[in-house]
């Protein structure tokens, strides 16, 4: 990357400019058109994030570290040894997990491609004002939407799988739709309802795999029948690695957006929604249907994720959790890619190294794979709140204030 | 669609019906409606001369074998046209503001038509379901009061459902150490110090509220389970509280149904009472809760009348921190009686939208936490019934219920004027 040192180019005149009498103008034009001359000052503190993150996480490996405690009254060197020992063996063993052979690349990718899908989800909402915590529900609507495709409709594999997709898109899309749909008639807030929609769905995809339209003859278990293989996505590296053409279809998604919001005036009218609903009713856009239509499409893309851990996850056969917590891990993506869908890519991306190393981790250091949450946790609040980052850094007070990204109940 | 954004004086100008005229005309409909179903469905859906019996006494009462029989056919064909008679009434009389008190009556005679028709031939402890709406409502309330407590003062509190998982597991390894009075003071001081992180990071660095609310649950899910299953699983006597008994008052634990509901349980449900009318009288008739309502209100005039803005919203969001401390040890001692990872499952989230529903008022949220628990009761003991219906639908029913009171069955609310909004002093 072309990195320049801050100190140079804080000098240059153009920066200068913004810190200037007409601030408020500029960083308003910023928000709203999305560019930002200074977009390396977005990379130090998503990075020193990180670094806190581990720093943080390798204290609590060594607190709850029980058979050190046990050592600690008779041998206090030999029990931090011991702490310490279990710190390096589970970061050895993230960092393996994740980029450590080909395999492990492999699963860096697998886990990321559903990740940045979701995490594309949530960040149109953050765009817009919205904050979608129901990628979960969407996910399940839209890859309980592909099984059924899959099992029902008989079709060869170059329409079926983007048949499959679509009924996804739709099906997570209508799920998402009716929290823009109730937010933009009614004021419920979105927070609320997603949460209440993702029991929903989840009770409902518990559900509906027992039944006969999913599930296998003569099975109890709350699993589908396995999906023919027309509408399984053909694995890039071989039957062995699990990465597979979902990868593409998020690269193709990051564009799409890409495109979408920062290219067209739709994206556009969403940015404005989310950065002043009064100013875009004023300007004579429709802010009701903004939000159901940023939501629809937040909630198809979560649906894309949804077909992507249904109609990509050997042995393709469907249980009931498939969602795993993807949808939370896309929430924190989002801010950690401040929203942005390249942002969100190359999140992705390392909560994917992160995802896989950890399950790496608590295979061969015994560290359960929830540390991650926790990591996750710290790197939003760092993100969030940049200042913390300064204060323990002591880096330069920044000009541009912490931004309120949602909106309270009113509505 | 852009009509509900607009302002109501411009509706009003359309249509000459106020928004609560046409609440009440929209109530009465789907009353109306509700009536129609109950006297097909459960009404004719029965055989005739069925019996339902209700059970009104428990095995460990004092006055034993009470009931009341039914016949389920002609009591859900009563009940089905009183609802329709509810409905007609809000259509006709829209100019009353009743239309709360006929949605809640229609409701709760809807319950009991169901339960006459689930129940029919066969036995349905009343009792038994009453008194566990009441002890399934504490967490819903308290995580209700908690969200009042922030909000009042301006603060959004997602993380109700973190500081209740933290709280209880910190109540449930304390007390398997050292007893149950240090597990219930620790999982206060810790309930209190997750509220603190939440002032401390929406006042001091102004974090987005929300973002800082699900930072906060996210925190508390991650450690809580690391936590779980590094420790808890390895030293299994840290997780076997000993379950807090319940105090049965003498007397009033004696009257019929009512004892069972209501004077027969651990001090937490009590406790869950008092601090309800404690938060009422607290924020309505003392100079404390003026101070907090006139910071969630107008944070700016408050500091201009020389009150300290961020010390009351540090105060009132570590005391509702505090409360939410108290709904976790209920979990973690009393309900439950040991940490399971995840225990919650989404009971703080229930409890912000009992807020909702009970209008940032403690008694408001009282009554809707009460309406969460009569629903996920009736949910647990149909269950048992075996009634035909997927116990996934059932298992829906408290979150269906929650989206429908979000989305303005109740009307619209009015959140505290400055609720999450960050104040920041000039």
């Amino acid at each position: 990357m072309n990195d320049q040192p801050p100190e140079q180019q804080s000098e240059d005149p153009k920066t200068d400019d913004t810190q200037s009498s007409d601030n408020g103008t500029n960083e308003t034009l910023r928000r709203v058109t999305g560019v930002d001359e200074r977009w390396w000052r977005g990379l130090v503190v998503p990075a020193l994030s990180l670094l806190l993150a581990l720093i943080v996480g390798a204290v609590i490996i060594m607190v709850t570290d029980v058979d050190a405690w046990r050592l600690m009254g008779e041998d206090p060197a030999a029990a931090i040894g011991e702490m310490l020992g279990a710190v390096w063996t589970s970061y050895r063993e993230l960092f393996l997990g994740a980029f450590g052979s080909v395999r492990a690349i492999s699963e860096t990718l697998f886990t990321a491609t559903p990740l940045i899908l979701a995490g594309l989800a949530v960040a149109i909402g953050f765009q817009t004002g919205l904050f979608n915590i129901g990628a979960r529900g969407q996910m399940f609507m839209g890859g309980l939407a592909a099984v059924w495709v899959g099992l029902h409709v008989d079709l060869p594999a170059i329409v079926h799988i983007p048949v499959a997709i679509l009924a996804a898109i739709v099906a997570g899309g209508i799920w998402g739709g009716i929290t823009g749909l109730l937010k933009a008639r009614t004021g419920a807030h979105e927070v609320i309802t997603t949460i209440m929609l993702n029991f929903v769905a989840a009770f409902f995809v518990l559900w509906a795999l027992k039944t006969p339209t999913f599930q296998a003859e003569g099975s109890n278990l709350p699993q589908s029948a396995p999906l023919p293989e027309s509408v399984q996505l053909p694995p890039l590296l071989g039957a062995q690695y699990r990465v597979n053409i979902g990868l593409f279809i998020a690269i193709g998604a990051v564009f799409l957006i890409y495109w979408l919001m920062y290219r067209s005036t739709l994206g556009f009218e969403f940015r404005a929604t989310g950065f002043s609903p009064s100013a875009s009713t004023y300007a004579g856009m429709s802010v009701s249907f903004l939000l159901t239509a940023v939501m629809f499409i937040s909630g198809g893309l979560a649906g894309i994720a949804g077909s992507v851990m249904t109609l990509g996850l050997p042995p393709y056969s469907v249980t009931s959790n498939f969602a795993g917590t993807i949808g939370f891990d896309a929430i924190a993506l989002a801010l950690l890619g401040r929203s942005h869908p390249f942002g969100v890519a190359w999140a992705g991306l390392l909560f994917g190294a992160l995802i896989a190393g950890g399950r790496s981790m608590q295979a061969a250091a015994g560290v359960s794979v929830d540390l991650v949450i926790v990591m996750q946790a710290l790197i939003i609040i760092f993100i969030a709140a940049p200042e913390l980052v300064r204060a323990i850094f002591r880096l330069e007070k920044a000009d541009a204030e912490p931004t309120q990204l949602t909106k309270g109940w009113g509505g | 669609m852009t009509a509900v954004m607009e302002r109501p004086d411009t509706l009003e100008h359309k249509n000459r019906l106020t928004p609560e005229e046409r609440r009440s005309v929209g109530v009465g409909v789907a009353l109306i409606v509700m009536g129609m179903a109950v006297f097909f469905f459960f009404g004719l859906g029965v055989e005739a001369g069925e019996q339902a019996t209700f059970n009104l006494s428990l095995q460990t009462d004092r006055f034993q074998d009470l009931s009341w029989v039914v016949d389920a056919r002609s009591f859900s064909i009563a009940v089905g046209l009183i609802i329709v008679g509810l409905g007609v009434w809000r259509v006709t009389r829209k100019a009353l503001d009743w239309t709360n008190i006929a949605l809640a009556l229609g409701f709760a005679l809807f319950s009991m038509a169901f339960l006459a028709w689930a129940a029919a031939g066969s036995q349905f402890s009343m009792v038994g379901m009453l008194r566990s709406t009441v002890i399934l409502a504490v967490v819903v309330v308290i995580g209700a009061l908690t969200g009042l407590m922030c909000e009042r003062v301006g603060v959004i509190n997602i993380g109700i459902e973190g500081q209740l998982l933290a709280s209880a597991f910190a109540g449930v390894v304390l007390s398997s150490a050292f007893g149950s009075w240090a597990g219930l003071a620790g999982a206060l001081i810790v309930g209190g110090l997750l509220g603190w992180l939440l002032a401390w990071l929406t006042i001091r660095f102004r974090v987005d509220q929300i973002i800082a609310g699900v930072v906060i649950n996210f925190l508390a899910l991650g450690l809580t389970s690391l936590m779980s299953a590094r420790i808890l699983a390895d030293v299994q006597s840290l997780n076997a509280p000993q379950r807090i008994p319940a105090w049965r008052i003498p007397f009033l634990a004696d009257i019929p149904v009512i004892g069972s509901m209501f004077f027969d349980h651990t001090f937490f449900v009590y406790g869950m009472f008092i601090l309800v009318v404690v938060t009422h009288l607290g924020l309505f008739y003392t100079r404390w809760g003026l101070r907090s309502r006139s910071v969630g209100e107008h944070p700016k005039a408050a500091d201009t009348a020389g009150i300290n803005v961020y010390w009351v919203r540090y105060r009132n969001v570590i005391l509702g921190g505090m409360i939410a401390g108290f709904g976790g040890a209920f979990l973690g001692l009393a309900q439950v009686a040991r940490f399971e990872e995840d225990m919650t499952g989404g009971i703080g989230f229930i409890g912000l939208a009992a807020m909702i529903f009970g209008k940032w008022l403690p008694f408001g949220a009282l009554g809707a936490g009460l309406v969460f628990g009569f629903a996920r009761s009736v949910q647990q003991k149909v269950a048992i019934l075996n009634i035909g219906i997927p116990s996934e639908f059932l298992l829906m029913t408290p979150y269906i219920v929650t989206i429908i009171v979000v989305a303005g069955v109740v009307g619209r609310t009015r959140p505290p004027a400055a609720d999450g909004q960050p104040y920041i002093k000039q």
